[in-house]
């Protein structure tokens, strides 16, 4: 077990991420945050908080998407289904999809499909907190990466989170 | 996360679990459903076909809708105007259809066990949209949905089954199902009506008197009476039965408390259950029919996802 990042460094980098999500959507009424389900809500609810309190006054509009039901994948494995709260509208905005970590993409090109059945985004980015990149099966980057690191496919990232696990941490198994 | 079962059959074979497991996905079904889209696109490489040798209209259009939200290719039959009036049999009208490479049977037919034996010879998935006066398994699992909707919880929830009990497929399915849950389950109606030994057979309270039912439950369930499968005059007239167990405003606005009114449909009118309490703010009926489509979507979703390979 390596760890990748401590809860120190952890906390800088939601710090960073969410400084650039804001440098790059400076009108944040027209921007709206969307974790996916189930383990990128941990991290889209520090980036929440964080550009609130960055921004304070400002309204950030934030959901959660659940894209179990656009996996393609559910003959051979069954998925037990999230909940997905989106209480706004999603046409024409800046949306900022945020999952944990970043691997074959196939849960990217999911949560896009989920995502454009609420409507028309302007634009869409994606911001992961890891991402485990060479070892892509679609054709998905980050727009905002917490940290980039080479693992095999043996490997496992796990992302833990004081809310849920107990402490903040990223290590590789 | 998978069901226990591979077929749903019947109420009788599912885990508590099972039943947990599938309002849960109808749950979030039933958000896909108020989305700008309502289509999902998890079965996409699943075809179903809607087999249907006894008259239906809910059930075949709830099915048929939540298919086509789920994105499967769905094949409609019914047996009037099929080969079936030429003599094929059940079997060999089903393994010629799946000849052309169906995966899941949804199977409605007026034969109690039709769909068990079916799955005891074919290698589809089975889903019983009701067989004879034996089950009606998604019925009661939209049934059990509106309740936990509504009062939050069906664990120690009073519900009222109210009607004729004797040849309703709705009521097994509901008592087997509500009992698995935890809910505290009355059949009530006239006694030429109610099975004998229903009270030891299924742990259930039985009333003979109406008002007395609706004193007692959250929820009463009211059925239709099925003149289609009485062979006897088991009540005088249909008027006599109004009378005596016809569910009348009057009746709800002298209680105590609110109750709701829940109906499988579809409903004769002024039989068990009076217009203006079919229309009144007690009535479930047409909600029952909205959650019917999330609570179907989520049992073929699970079991299409038990994939054979």
């Amino acid at each position: 077990m390596k760890t990748i990042l401590s809860d120190q460094q952890l906390a800088i980098t939601i710090k960073r991420l969410s400084h650039q999500i804001l440098e790059n959507n400076d009108d944040l009424s027209n921007t709206c945050i969307i974790g996916i389900q189930p383990r990128g809500v941990w991290f889209s609810n520090r980036i929440a908080k964080e550009i609130r309190a960055i921004a304070p006054g400002t309204s950030l509009e934030y959901g959660i998407l659940d894209i179990t039901f656009y996996r393609d994948d559910v003959r051979n494995e069954l998925h037990i289904a999230n909940q997905t709260d989106i209480p706004f509208s999603i046409e024409g905005k800046n949306v900022v999809l945020i999952d944990d970590v970043l691997y074959t993409g196939r849960t990217i090109r999911a949560g896009m499909d989920a995502l454009l059945d609420f409507g028309r985004p302007r634009k869409v980015e994606l911001c992961v907190l890891i991402d485990r990149r060479f070892s892509r099966e679609l054709p998905i980057q980050p727009d905002y990466s917490g940290k980039a690191i080479d693992s095999i496919i043996s490997q496992k990232v796990k992302v833990c989170w004081q809310e849920n696990e107990g402490k903040d941490e990223v290590v590789l198994l | 996360m998978q069901l226990s079962t591979k077929h749903l059959l019947g109420i009788r074979d599912l885990l508590p679990q099972d039943i947990q497991t599938i309002l849960d996905t109808a749950t979030q079904f039933k958000e896909v459903l108020q989305r700008p889209i309502k289509k999902v696109p998890s079965l996409r490489d699943v075809t179903i076909v809607n087999l249907f040798y006894e008259n239906s209209t809910r059930t075949r259009i709830s099915f048929e809708l939540a298919e086509k939200r789920l994105s499967a290719d769905t094949i409609n039959f019914s047996s009037s105007g099929s080969s079936v009036s030429k003599g094929e049999t059940l079997l060999d009208t089903v393994n010629n259809i799946l000849s052309m490479k169906v995966d899941m049977v949804v199977m409605r037919h007026s034969a109690s066990g039709a769909p068990h034996f079916l799955a005891k010879h074919i290698p589809a998935a089975i889903v019983n949209a009701g067989d004879g006066i034996n089950e009606h398994p998604t019925q009661a699992l939209l049934d059990a949905f509106s309740i936990r909707e509504k009062l939050g919880t069906l664990e120690g929830s009073k519900i009222a089954i109210i009607g004729d009990i004797m040849h309703s497929r709705v009521a097994l399915s509901n008592i087997y199902l509500l009992k698995k849950m935890g809910a505290e389950v009355m059949v009530a109606g006239p006694p030429t009506l109610i099975p004998k030994h229903m009270a030891e057979a299924f742990d259930v309270k039985v009333e003979y008197n109406l008002k007395k039912a609706l004193e007692w439950c959250d929820v009463a369930n009211v059925l239709r009476i099925q003149l289609e499968r009485q062979n006897q005059v088991l009540f005088s007239s249909l008027r006599e039965y109004n009378l005596a167990y016809g569910v009348k405003k009057s009746m709800l606005d002298n209680l105590n408390k609110e109750i709701l009114i829940m109906h499988p449909g579809p409903i004769n009118r002024g039989v068990e259950l009076d217009s203006d309490v079919a229309d009144s703010h007690h009535s479930l009926i047409l909600q029952q029919v909205e959650n019917g489509v999330a609570v179907r979507m989520a049992v073929l979703y699970l079991l299409a996802g038990r994939g054979e390979s």
